[in-house]
């Protein structure tokens, strides 16, 4: 025992020392810190593949190190976004909305001044179900709305909605229990899930006017229009798509909504349905016949080009042609091509900024 | 006690034999019977939910290690990859990855065709989706390492795509793939015949575990490597600055504090600190070490300082109990023949109490090995595991990922190879974890004293 205490001493005062060269190589590599020297992106949870893809193109091609792509949505990427100028910020905010006027004001709060908006595509909402559970096959935004909302109308009169099942408001759809995932209100999506199908469905339904002549004003009515049920019938999720497939495995009736890109990668299990009688594909959307489609967008801030190394390259090599045009890779993974691609790589070429 | 006063039935009376159980014996030994039944029915659950969890994680994980190649004889003509024959790396890699895709996908034709494989397509060009979208890279970067392949055919070996390997995996069938618009039954006829011929194995792939990661686009190629090395730095991090600040600030409070209203309240909060969730953590972090000390974002640097603070606690209280558990006698001999207080500790108490101390830090680390929510904070989840550090500086500061921050951000990822390879990634995880408690406990066996 006593050797073995004394061969412990040994090895413990081996031990102090490496510890103690190891503190300092810590310590120097800490103060050699140079200036950062890769494009630093994050945002939207839509648009990370995308910017996935061309971040590794982009290393692959140029002698800038790979950027780096974070998502976590787009309120969460702008706000970061917004935080100030400098190099413990990031560079890229990708969003799948477009930046709000108050984000723009609390961006300018921090310094943040002059934004480069660049559009990288289009991008569509499926609504998608179980492969082999109910026949969600065709879907109008008022089923939706009747589905989720939070008051409908029914028999002329605003009430809470109570219908439990599909086949209640509209005989040709399942009698199935409504049950539906959809995003988070840190996502992009969300907001264009809540203008194009749900605004769009109370206004095919006549809620939106009988709001309206039961005295309230047009915004309020458009607020009460968005809010959706909490009775648990409708579920935020918060985190990403394969989040909303995770439920849609364990629940034949749950309806969740999808980018198509997402879906593209997973007919195994997926199954869409039309909305407005129109199917959800590049075509489709691209035409705009597919009514819940969205531009894509990501937001550079203009006072780090020249300090970040490649930042303006990526920017520009993200649109173009051969990365975001109609036969490119992102367009094969799921991105409708922009058809007014050249006059966005113009306004990069030349660091248009918002107005 | 009670059950002998309590007893008044005659059967326990002066006839009653040791030998013959009475009915209160019977209940006694019964309900001890129970108790054991209940003991191995927990145990039974306990092993039946591991046996359940590692046979999930090793069927759907082993998958990973294996990868589809398609080897071809590849082309490369000179008018397309140097026009102007000075074979200089810089003018050549003006040529891109899109320049390079046209090459492979002839040589994939060409080669299909000297093996009198059919091509079912309208355009040829289609059947290119049998490779992965990074065969051109791969061929570029070997092109621009070697300027004088130019000009001369070369057989590479080149990555399947996701859904091919699938197929081969038995995660594709024909029936998925005729809603799947990446890939066409076709090309599974294709990739048989190939098969066949020779061209496309599967066979084990040390890049998944050596390798970075890769884009959604091409799951094929994501291997767990820059991760390891992230986490690895972020260990050292922890493990430099966890163990002598927790065995100082332990030997302190232990031997030297007065105990007083001030070392209880530090005793009290080291304790609390160890039950804070690690997000906590996370977002003292981000506060601290980026926004304040204005550290590099998704650094390792700033992943093991979170992680140091997390497991500083754990460090803290099992080095107390080791230093606890020396008898006082071992002090007292010291101090009587005359060592000061210091040469007890340093000399005596501590070389005791090291294999406690060791065991806590190891189980310490494992935990901070497989934290992930302090990371999501900090930068360090998402496409980030790009590319290989060049260097111990680069190691601490430049981006990385962790290991298991990989594995979250694959089970995120759209494409279903994504989620192989997560559980592929946990197994690897869980090989070093358990390394590590093993360790831990052969320290424990082989130098703890029990006194």
């Amino acid at each position: 025992m006593l050797s073995d205490t004394s061969k412990f001493q040994e090895h413990m005062m081996s031990f102090v020392k490496l510890t103690a060269s190891a503190l300092a190589i810590a310590a120097v590599s800490a103060t050699a810190a140079a200036a950062r020297d890769q494009v630093q992106v994050a945002g939207s949870s839509t648009v990370l593949p995308y910017a996935s893809i061309v971040a590794e193109a982009f290393g692959e091609n140029f002698d800038f190190p790979t950027p780096v792509v974070e998502s976590g949505g787009s309120s969460a990427g702008l706000k970061r976004f917004c935080e100030g100028v400098g190099e413990n910020t990031i560079d890229v905010a990708n969003a799948s909305r477009k930046i709000k006027d108050k984000e723009i004001a609390a961006c300018a709060e921090a310094g943040v001044t002059d934004i480069i908006e660049v559009r990288i595509g289009y991008d569509g909402i499926v609504f998608a179900s179980q492969l082999n559970g109910p026949a969600f096959t065709a879907f109008e935004p008022a089923d939706i709305f009747n589905a989720l909302g939070a008051k409908v109308l029914k028999d002329g009169e605003i009430v809470d909605n109570t219908y439990a099942q599909w086949a209640d408001f509209n005989a040709d759809l399942p009698a199935a229990d409504i049950m539906a995932f959809i995003p988070g209100t840190k996502h992009g999506t969300r907001e264009v899930f809540e203008e194009k199908v749900l605004v769009a469905g109370c206004e095919a339904t006549g809620a939106y006017d009988a709001m309206v002549a039961s005295g309230m004003s047009e915004d309020d009515a458009e607020d009460a229009c968005m809010s959706v049920r909490t009775d648990g019938k409708s579920v935020d999720i918060d985190g990403d798509y394969t989040e909303t497939l995770a439920s849609i495995d364990a629940n034949p009736n749950g309806i969740g909504v999808f980018g198509l890109a997402f879906y593209e990668n997973n007919t195994d299990k997926l199954k869409t349905a039309t909305m407005s009688g129109v199917e959800a594909t590049t075509a489709t959307i691209a035409s705009g016949d597919y009514p819940v489609s969205r531009p894509l967008f990501f937001y550079v801030k203009k006072a780090h080009i020249g300090v970040i190394p490649g930042l303006k390259e990526y920017a520009e090599f993200f649109i173009s042609d051969d990365m975001a045009g109609p036969d490119g890779p992102l367009a094969e993974y799921g991105l409708v091509s922009d058809p007014e691609l050249a006059s966005t790589q113009a306004a990069i070429e030349a660091e248009d900024t918002m107005q | 006690m009670s059950d002998f006063t309590a007893d008044n039935s005659p059967a326990a009376g002066k006839g009653s034999s040791l030998f013959k159980e009475t009915a209160r014996t019977k209940r006694r030994n019964a309900a001890e019977a129970r108790f054991k039944a209940y003991g191995i029915g927990a145990i039974a659950l306990g092993l039946f939910f591991l046996i359940a969890l590692l046979s999930a994680i090793i069927s759907n994980g082993i998958p990973a290690f294996k990868q589809t190649f398609v080897t071809i004889s590849v082309e490369l003509p000179e008018a397309k990859l140097d026009k102007n024959g000075n074979r200089d790396p810089a003018e050549m890699a003006k040529v891109t990855t899109f320049g390079y895709k046209p090459v492979i996908t002839n040589a994939l034709i060409a080669a299909l065709k000297a093996e009198g494989i059919e091509i079912p397509f309208a355009k040829e060009k289609d059947v290119a989706d049998i490779l992965s979208s990074s065969a051109p890279a791969q061929v570029r970067d070997t092109v621009l390492a070697n300027p004088d392949l130019v000009g001369q055919t070369v057989d590479f070996r080149l990555l399947a795509s996701s859904r091919v390997d699938g197929y081969f995996k038995g995660r594709v069938t024909r029936e998925a793939l005729a809603r799947d618009k990446n890939l066409d039954a076709e090309h599974l006829d294709i990739a048989d015949q190939m098969v066949k011929a020779g061209l496309m194995e599967t066979t084990f792939n040390a890049d998944f575990i050596f390798g970075a990661d890769a884009s959604e686009s091409r799951p094929e190629q994501a291997g767990i490597g820059v991760s390891m090395v992230g986490s690895f730095f972020m260990m050292l991090v922890v493990l430099s600055l966890a163990l002598p600040i927790g065995v100082a600030a332990s030997i302190y409070l232990e031997e030297f504090a007065p105990q007083n209203k001030w070392t209880d309240l530090i005793e009290v909060n080291i304790s609390n600190l160890a039950a804070v969730p690690s997000i906590v953590f996370g977002i003292l972090g981000l506060a601290v070490f980026i926004q304040f000390a204005h550290l590099p974002q998704s650094a390792p640097l700033v992943g093991g300082l979170v992680l140091t603070l997390m497991t500083l606690p754990t460090i803290i209280i099992s080095t107390r109990a080791s230093l606890k558990a020396v008898p006082p006698s071992i002090r007292d001999a010291a101090l009587g023949i005359g060592a000061s207080k210091m040469q007890s500790v340093f000399h005596h108490v501590l070389p005791l109490a090291m294999p406690g101390i060791l065991t806590g830090t190891i189980i310490g680390l494992a935990q901070a090995l497989g934290e992930t929510a302090p990371l999501l904070l900090i930068g360090m989840i998402g496409y980030i595991a790009s590319n290989m550090p060049d260097g111990i500086a680069s190691g601490f500061l430049d981006p990385n990922s962790a290991m298991p921050a990989q594995i979250y951000e694959w089970a995120k990822r759209a494409d279903p190879a994504y989620y192989e390879r997560a559980w592929g990634g946990i197994i690897i995880l869980l090989l070093f974890l358990m390394t590590m408690n093993i360790i831990a406990v052969i320290l424990r066996r082989r130098f703890e004293r029990r006194w």
